[in-house]
């Protein structure tokens, strides 16, 4: 092919070598270029500060539990992550994860089933919900903010409403007495020993979901078409991206996470209340921010969404264990915002400069 | 890939199917009539332009060809079988790739992932990012741009750059025809020479190439049909040897609208009549009038 070309000379051996001019790229820009680099500065030193002043904080099951409650966060953070990756919003992820619980619950409890039944039941309601936030927003073009904060005020009501028609209460009944309770509290709510600490394993799931939704993003061509739709839909359609098969699967991917966080919740309590979750959205998102998601679109990392909810984790309990008062916890969040996108403002422009 | 390179440039034969002929077509958006009755053909190894001022119809006529828009009047073939494309998909599996204005690239995405986007090459289940990565990069250096890095965020880019990276791609990817939407139109003189320069690689490599673009000087030294566009109407189409550069420019400046133009600031008074002079003989000069009043092959 080499010879149709005749305005330049040719171009010799077909394998390019290494280019010379890679050399004066470090290892440390290389570093500064991924999105989650901010989000790591941050935890390390949001760590450090709790290290010195909260010697309880200092022990490993205090580990153990700012990982159990930031993985709580952290798994339905990492398709939210993903969702923004892709340029869109859920604010019914909070929510969402309450009505999946309230589902399973009262499901099994109600018609007397087994309690993998109810489950199962509230994954499919899970999935259609993120269906149906997927598909109004791609079919209308209405912005997702709008479509989910619909999707989360009428969900909000359902559970309030639905519950307390079913079960005459705002919770729902205790279901560990149900067959299969058992075998379900295992798989999403059980604990372990290691070396004294007690492990919840919780954790080891939100590690699987960040390695499956890594995998996915950087390593398959689903996730080349998720950077693409958030980065520019129209330059995507242009080139054959289903963008629409693509945001409507990423609106059912925080269904499912939603569902699993809900599951967690049932397992862990046995009742559900069906005023929680409210407010939780928004955590979600200030993970996947704190880790290095643009809010437009088309930049980010699951592995960031992980350390902002695992930030979010240590500043939670940290102010416990520090014996500061709880009551300033959300300014704390938001001053906690604000810097990480700030630094990572900083991060990113530095790291375009090096370049 | 050896599908998509064609040792030499097949001579246009007069049996031959043309790659994209549109007959009488024509789009309405409602009540409004984008485009009507407009002729077009391109073959391999042949370089159609279409030239035409703002909201002349080019972007219409483009969204037709490029799948964007269904045609509602007229015939569009595709080597000589009627289509009617709903999706750019459609249009790409018959060889018909667009670049566009806008360059439909993502800006924050590395080149070489920009390069497969939709076309991706995978390995199982993950994508093979090390052949995707020598290849861009291959394929780039045969364009004539040697990249420092793949990686690196195709905004970073230069408009012509990027524009290369954009053709490049849909020629690897077996593009039959390529429509390029104003590719020149926001290059300095260099960067759209260059650009030229694989418009004309692309022709010779056997691919038919549509140029959209309003400047007769980018279009008449690569083209070898050439269409007029005005006001969603043809206003005449024209193989090279049946048209001048100065009777193409001409066209485009609009003829009769200069020397309209010049009329107007006759009668404006002393100062605007040397103006006015200045256009007529332009007029003159161009040959406009002749043009204007023949007729349309």
């Amino acid at each position: 092919m080499s010879t149709t070309l005749e305005t330049k000379p040719a171009p010799g051996p077909r394998q390019p070598a290494a280019d010379e001019r890679l050399a004066g790229r470090s290892w440390l820009s290389r570093l500064l270029n991924r999105p989650e680099v901010g989000a790591l500065m941050g935890a390390i030193v949001i760590y450090l500060v709790f290290f010195s002043v909260a010697p309880p904080f200092r022990d490993l099951s205090s580990l153990s539990s700012v990982l159990y409650l930031s993985s709580t966060f952290g798994i339905p953070a990492v398709a939210v992550a993903l969702l923004m990756i892709g340029g869109e919003f859920d604010l019914s992820a909070g929510v969402a994860v309450t009505a999946s619980a309230l589902v399973a619950s009262m499901f099994s409890y109600q018609f007397t089933l087994n309690m993998w039944v109810g489950v199962l039941v509230s994954l499919v309601v899970a999935l259609v919900v993120g269906f149906v936030n997927g598909y109004l927003v791609v079919k209308t073009g209405i912005p997702s903010f709008l479509v989910t904060l619909g999707t989360f005020f009428m969900l909000r009501g359902l559970n309030l409403a639905i519950t307390k028609q079913v079960t005459g209460n705002v919770g729902t009944n205790d279901v560990s007495s149900i067959d299969g309770f058992n075998s379900a509290q295992k798989v999403f709510a059980s604990s372990f020993n290691v070396g004294g600490v007690s492990i919840r394993i919780t954790l080891l799931w939100w590690i699987l979901f960040v390695i499956i939704g890594t995998w996915i993003l950087l390593r398959t061509n689903i996730g080349n078409w998720i950077f693409a739709v958030g980065g520019s839909a129209p330059s995507s359609r242009a080139v054959g991206v289903p963008v629409n098969r693509v945001k409507i699967g990423l609106f059912m991917t925080v269904g499912f996470l939603a569902w699993f966080t809900g599951m967690h919740t049932l397992f862990q309590n046995n009742t559900v209340q069906s005023g929680i979750g409210i407010g939780n959205e928004f955590i979600y998102i200030v993970a996947a921010v704190v880790g290095g998601c643009l809010l437009t679109g088309g930049y980010g990392s699951v592995i960031g969404a992980a350390i902002g909810a695992f930030i979010f984790g240590m500043a939670q309990l940290g102010i416990v264990y520090a014996g500061w008062n709880p009551d300033w916890f959300y300014f704390f969040l938001g001053a906690l915002l604000l810097g990480a996108i700030l630094l990572n403002n900083y991060v990113r422009r530095r790291a375009e400069a090096m370049r | 890939m050896t599908t998509t390179t064609e040792a030499a440039r097949p001579a246009p034969t007069g049996t031959e199917e043309p790659l994209v002929r549109l007959t009488g077509a024509g789009k309405n958006y409602g009540n409004i009539l984008a485009l009507r009755g407009v002729d077009l053909e391109v073959s391999r190894g042949e370089v159609t332009c279409v030239l035409g001022d703002n909201g002349a119809g080019k972007s219409t006529l483009i969204k037709i060809i490029a799948g964007l828009h269904a045609h509602s009047e007229g015939t569009y073939q595709v080597e000589g079988r009627e289509v009617h494309f709903s999706s750019p998909r459609e249009a790409l599996d018959h060889g018909i790739a667009t670049v566009y204005q806008d360059l439909a690239v993502v800006p924050l995405m590395p080149v070489w992932r920009n390069f497969f986007l939709g076309n991706e090459v995978k390995k199982g289940p993950v994508m093979d990012i090390g052949f995707m990565r020598r290849t861009t990069k291959q394929e780039l250096l045969d364009m004539g741009i040697d990249l420092r890095d793949v990686d690196q965020p195709i905004g970073t880019l230069s408009g012509g750059e990027r524009q290369c990276v954009a053709i490049s791609r849909a020629v690897y990817f077996g593009a039959k025809v390529l429509i390029l939407d104003e590719p020149t139109a926001a290059l300095g003189v260099k960067q759209s020479g260059v650009v030229l320069r694989y418009i004309i690689q692309a022709r010779e490599r056997g691919l038919g190439v549509i140029f959209i673009t309003h400047n007769p000087h980018h279009a008449y030294p690569v083209g070898d049909r050439f269409l007029l566009l005005k006001r969603g109407q043809s206003l005449g189409y024209y193989r090279k040897n049946e048209i001048t550069r100065d009777e193409l420019t001409a066209l485009m400046a609009g003829g009769a609208e200069l020397e309209e133009l010049s009329h107007e600031l006759s009668q404006a008074g002393a100062g605007s009549a040397a103006a006015a002079k200045i256009l007529e003989s332009e007029v003159h000069e161009l040959g406009i009038d002749r043009v204007t009043t023949g007729d349309n092959p």
